[in-house]
């Protein structure tokens, strides 16, 4: 019972389980088990959603009904998934020029080559890397945008990144574009609908309103406590609920226990798929240390049993500032990265979802043409995004400026598409709501066509 | 009523001072954004010595004590801060425990989110240590020495690739994150793109050496690496060298106002109001010195009338250790702060935490594990507690005197009552339950009282 793993010796989630399976109390005929303890699994098929479930101790099935039926009403709702490549993605390296002898001399070290040409221009090449990302644009679902960005581009990390979050170039806007949205569409009841895997809550669903969720991944948001279990532990899970309906005047205690009352939501929602068995996919995804392709898996699994999500942002593999080791860092990144979305496209389509879910991936900036002689380059402007989905209009969005007159006084590649105005088409094309209630100025922006 | 003034400090000429009681109360919050909370009866014992003498206490401790038995892992190891995954973060949490110098402690923490490092960037734990000695140095000194030792800081040098940059290819990386995020602010109109580029060049000449066995060593400034020619910053002119690069931003008319605001903001929840602002950078102005700047604000009636603030995740654990009197006995703490939105030596960029935003469901789940953590060594065994009043009311005493009796609002504790008192009831008429689970009940107590909002602010 007091298994010791050391830390340095095995994964955090390795260590998370070794504490689950700690500290508790001695089982006698007649006691209800320890919730969490694995000791008496109870598994159910959800026939309406095709999942295998288990549900731990007595006392659950309630929420494990509620789960369903909250699940039930909103199957149909569409999900925009966002992927960020944090750092600064290099937009040349992403798609390269490859035949432009300007390439070949702002990029002595760090040219990429053997990639295959881009269908939609023939003078761009993907990065080898991207391959599975290919062939999903091979298929009709990924549409391109080469130059992505905004007019007078800022170079700070924390600035450009606010701007995409918040969806204008405005550093006061205080909530996500998405958030915003969810604040006009969403409910009052519902931490799911905008939910960020990877441990804490991602900007652009940041809301003044409607509650949101982070968590790592689904089957880990369970709550207990050592000598505690059975009745107890269910009215200490409760007692969650009433703390975070106290009332007071003071804005930090306001802020703890409103999170507390949507951590005891969360909880509830989650609870069928509290443990091990719950999460299986229908295709292999990439062994990684990272933790994005588990996440997409777990995410793929929560959208086929049906959970209320609706906006989701996380976090791709790797740093993408490479202001040097350039050629290291990128190339194994974009490695991982590409083969999880390819992973999780086609775990949407074995589960027959795929055509509730579009995922934009994008980055704040992209990088300097020149290269910097670290091996790196340093922050730019325009960068590249992608937008993937069997409800997706393949192919490219906005053109390639070239590099001949597509940099900028500052040797930066000019954007030919407003992020603005895809953030405008998502929210009319895919979730048919009115973008000028969400985007300051959002007449202003061209809309590309981005669903088929 | 006396006007601050004390030994080596400076006057605080125009900066409001608290003039209300000064209590047990008081003077734990001002433990709380000052340190890590009280030891039991650290309060009781401040609040004797005024406020004028408790801040003097906090900004010239004595030479550093740590008071109680020293950190080990799950197995009674020593600690290896310097080699083995997780033990920095424990190592340095152990200091946060146990020192008696907790300010300089706290400083440390705010000039390591300042600066903010991460490890896996530099990739050595060791360098990273070293990095935290500087800040410990310079903890309340002197902004200009801090700015100066950090810019040839090793880890520094690694992290913003400042050995990287020479006159040949320079590399922006720390130019641009000394002015937007350490001296002067994004967005204030307080530099151009022009600046950053003329910075990179006045920064240019750091390099070091690299082995298998030694990893990154010999940091140093070579001169053939360095662009000596004229470089044209903020609208001056010269032959600018890192020295002057960072005199420049020391001297820029903007940096006193980001300084103030952002120094402030690790105290207070909200901004100095105007005349505040302006008579704290008028302190700071006189010769950069930090001790004075805190010294005042910690005197301010913003922090004891003002509204609370969210605990960080480190101090909250330091504190609640403290409160129990337990040290560090496992390094899970490294795990558990990076769930609770903390791991030390990792903050999530180079613009640091965000301290306006610790929690959400996941920090949150984050820091129910760090109590769970703690009580896994100190839950009451049911099979092992006679004597012991089965009353609810006494039962939420006892629970309360575990965390030394904390001020609770009458709605928190109104709803643990009701919680204790539901949890006992569902025992209905089974024997063995009405016996079994009062036990259960305080230790569930335990876990709850620590996450209420009341113990998770201050």
């Amino acid at each position: 019972m007091t298994k010791r793993i050391a830390c340095d010796e095995c994964t955090r989630a390795d260590a998370l389980r070794a504490v689950a399976g700690r500290g508790l109390p001695a089982v006698e005929p007649g006691m209800p088990v320890p919730a969490g303890t694995g000791l008496s699994r109870r598994s159910f098929v959800a026939r309406s959603v095709g999942l295998a479930l288990s549900i731990y101790g007595a006392g659950r099935l309630s929420l494990f009904d509620e789960g369903i039926a909250a699940a039930a009403s909103t199957r149909t709702a569409p999900i925009l998934v966002s992927v960020f490549l944090e750092g600064g993605a290099d937009s040349l390296s992403l798609l390269y020029p490859q035949g432009d002898p300007l390439y070949a001399s702002l990029r002595q070290q760090l040219a990429v080559t053997g990639g295959t040409p881009l269908a939609d221009d023939p003078r761009l090449y993907w990065h080898p890397s991207l391959a599975p990302l290919q062939q999903l644009h091979g298929e009709g679902k990924v549409a391109v945008m080469p130059a992505i960005g905004y007019d007078h581009p800022d170079q700070s990390h924390f600035t450009s990144r606010h701007f995409w979050e918040v969806g204008a170039t405005d550093t006061r806007l205080l909530t996500g574009w998405l958030g915003r949205y969810l604040d006009a569409s969403g409910t009052a009841d519902n931490p799911l609908q905008g939910l960020s895997l990877g441990g804490s809550l991602a900007p652009s669903l940041a809301t003044a309103r409607v509650p949101v969720a982070a968590i790592d991944g689904p089957g880990q948001y369970d709550f207990w406590t050592p000598g505690v279990w059975g009745d107890v532990q269910e009215r200490m899970l409760d007692a969650l609920g009433t703390l975070g309906q106290i009332r007071t005047h003071d804005p930090a205690m306001r802020t703890v226990a409103n999170i507390t009352a949507q951590a005891n939501r969360l909880r509830r929602e989650l609870a069928p798929f509290g443990k091990d068995g719950a999460v299986k996919p229908s295709v292999p995804y990439p062994s990684s240390s990272d933790s994005f392709p588990k996440a997409l898996q777990g995410l793929a699994a929560m959208i086929g049993a049906g959970l209320p999500l609706h906006c989701v942002a996380l976090d791709a593999t790797g740093s993408y500032d490479t202001h040097a080791d350039q050629e290291g860092e990128l190339g194994p990144a974009l490695q991982t990265t590409a083969a999880s979305l390819y992973a999780f496209q086609r775990d949407l389509e074995a589960r027959g979802v795929a055509d509730r879910v579009v995922t934009l991936v994008w980055s704040e900036f992209g990088r300097r043409a020149k290269e910097n002689g670290s091996g790196g380059t340093d922050h730019g402007a325009a960068g590249s995004a992608f937008l993937i989905g069997s409800r997706v209009k393949g192919g490219l969005v906005g053109e390639f400026p070239g590099l001949q007159n597509g940099l900028d006084a500052d040797g930066n590649l000019k954007a030919t598409t407003d992020f603005r105005g895809v953030y405008a088409s998502l929210l009319e094309q895919w979730f048919d709501f009115d973008a000028t209630r969400i985007l300051p100025n959002a007449k202003r922006f061209a809309r590309p066509q981005l669903l088929t | 009523m006396r006007h601050p003034r004390g030994g080596d400090d400076h006057d605080a000429v125009g900066v409001p001072v608290y003039r209300g009681s000064f209590g047990p109360a008081q003077a734990e919050r001002l433990l709380w954004r000052a340190g890590f909370g009280p030891r039991p009866g650290e309060a009781e014992a401040l609040a004797k010595k005024g406020l004028q003498a408790a801040v003097g206490s906090l900004v010239n401790p004595g030479p550093e004590r740590l008071v109680g038995p020293k950190p080990h892992d799950s197995k009674g190891r020593r600690l290896a801060p310097a080699d083995a995954w997780g033990h920095d973060h424990c190592w340095w949490l152990d200091r946060m425990v146990r020192t008696s110098r907790p300010l300089t402690e706290r400083m440390t923490l705010v000039w390591h989110d300042w600066f903010a490092t991460s490890n896996s960037g530099v990739g050595s734990q060791k360098l990273m240590l070293q990095q935290n000695a500087l800040f410990r140095r310079h903890a309340l000194g002197s902004f200009a020495d801090l700015l100066h030792a950090v810019t040839a800081n090793p880890a520094m040098l690694i992290w913003l690739n400042g050995t990287e940059n020479t006159k040949d290819s320079p590399n922006e990386n720390y130019g641009r994150e000394m002015m937007e995020l350490f001296t002067l602010g994004a967005d204030r109109s307080a530099y151009t793109e022009r600046d950053v580029r003329e910075q990179a060049r006045a920064l240019t000449g750091w390099t070091n050496r690299w082995s298998r066995g030694r990893g990154d060593y010999d940091f140093h400034f070579d001169a053939k690496r360095h662009d000596p020619g004229s470089k044209r910053i903020f609208g001056r002119t010269g032959s600018f060298t890192w020295q002057g690069a960072c005199k420049l931003c020391l001297e820029h008319p903007k940096h006193a106002s980001f300084f103030v605001q952002k120094l402030w903001s690790y105290f207070m929840p909200g901004k100095p109001d105007a005349k505040t602002a302006a008579a704290l950078e008028q302190l700071y102005r006189a010769d950069h010195q930090v001790k004075p700047v805190v010294r005042a604000i910690l005197m301010h009636p913003e922090l004891y009338e003002g509204p609370r603030m969210v605990k960080g995740p480190t101090v909250l654990v330091a504190g609640l250790l403290r409160r129990v009197g337990g040290g560090v006995t496992t390094t899970d703490w490294a795990w558990i702060g990076d769930l609770a939105g903390q791991r030390l030596f990792y903050p999530p960029n180079v613009a640091g935490w965000d301290e306006t935003r610790w929690l959400d469901t996941a920090s949150y789940r984050g820091r129910w594990i760090a109590v769970q953590r703690i009580l896994q060594d100190r839950r009451i065994d049911p099979a092992h507690a006679p004597g012991r009043s089965p009353h609810p009311k006494a039962i939420l005493g006892r629970a309360l005197a575990f965390w030394r009796n904390p001020d609770l609002s009458p709605a928190t504790h109104a709803a643990l009552l009701r919680f204790t008192e539901s949890a006992l009831a569902s025992a209905g008429g089974a024997k063995w339950k009405q016996e079994q689970y009062p036990p259960l009940v305080e230790n569930a107590l335990r876990q709850l009282i620590a996450v209420t909002p009341d113990l998770q602010t201050a």
